[in-house]
């Protein structure tokens, strides 16, 4: 119940940041990729906000032995950069151009965007599903993230 | 055109790096949005559970802002086809890739992760040369 709280609370932080900040407009998204058109950095601000602040936080984890409501802290075990990794982050790329959207603020968006989010979102899903038939392993499933 | 916001879009930032943090000090979780949606896909009862309520907080929040305070402004200027192969490429390509702007680009970069780094780095360039072979590599 707890951490079904914590998640909520911290998924609607996530949206409302994402609201606020003007990611969930993709022109403007757009805008700040378009470095060669009439450039709107803002979004290197986003990421100049979230990052020290993400820091922080994974800093002040690092003192102690668990998180609040869960056994153990689940940080992702692959160390190695491989083709999966830069293939998949060269497609992500193509697509996040094309429309300016990337997942978060698609589905933070999704509840008021429009049939156009919604197509979006519907694709995206499709995208991961074909995936997960496709390339994705039961060994590629985190370890320790499925007892957690 | 969209107008510069630096003040919004950093406490913007601000608020998905709390959360990021949230999610780790509480649950011990990467708050990446692909890789939490992807693992609803035969995720045991108990995962799908937080899972859920994150997203739940993701689309809801939003939604109730929008419904108290007026519509974000939202262009998307991409058309049915476009955003089909967009949604395709974004949704197969994050999973692929382990992770999105969220998990690689904030998450990734603040716990200084060189594969975080390297996807970063490599799907902002794609990106940027995608906007720019759209914009003014076709002929517009």
């Amino acid at each position: 119940m707890a951490r079904s709280l914590f998640a909520l609370a911290a998924g609607a932080l996530f949206g409302l940041g994402l609201l606020l900040s003007g990611m969930v407009n993709p022109a403007k998204v757009l805008a700040f990729l378009d470095v060669s058109g009439a450039w709107d950095p803002s979004l290197a601000f986003v990421m100049g906000g979230a990052i020290p602040v993400a820091a922080l936080g994974f800093r002040l984890g690092a003192r102690r032995a668990a998180p609040l409501c869960a056994p153990r802290f689940s940080p992702p075990t692959r160390t190695v950069i491989d083709a999966k990794l830069i293939g998949g982050a060269v497609l992500f790329g193509v697509g996040w151009g094309l429309a300016g959207f990337c997942p978060g603020p698609a589905l933070a968006s999704l509840c008021f965007g429009g049939w156009k989010v919604a197509l979006f979102v519907a694709a995206m899903l499709m995208g991961m599903y074909a995936f997960h038939v496709t390339l994705a392993r039961p060994g590629n499933a985190p370890p320790a993230a499925s007892r957690g | 055109m969209t107008s510069f916001t630096p003040v919004a879009s950093t406490v913007g930032g601000a608020l998905i790096g709390g959360a990021a943090a949230l999610l780790w000090l509480a649950l011990g979780r990467i708050a990446g949005i692909s890789g939490i949606v992807g693992s609803l896909a035969g995720a045991p009862r108990d995962e799908a559970g937080w899972a859920l309520a994150f997203l739940a907080g993701l689309m809801g929040a939003p939604l109730l802002v929008a419904l108290l305070f007026g519509m974000p402004q939202i262009e998307i200027a991409a058309g049915p086809l476009l955003l089909v192969a967009a949604g395709l490429l974004v949704g197969f390509g994050t999973r692929l890739g382990s992770g999105c702007t969220s998990g690689h680009g904030v998450c990734g970069i603040a716990r200084l992760s060189s594969r975080s780094i390297a996807a970063t780095l490599v799907f902002m360039a794609t990106a940027g040369v995608t906007v720019f072979v759209m914009r003014h590599g076709m002929g517009g």
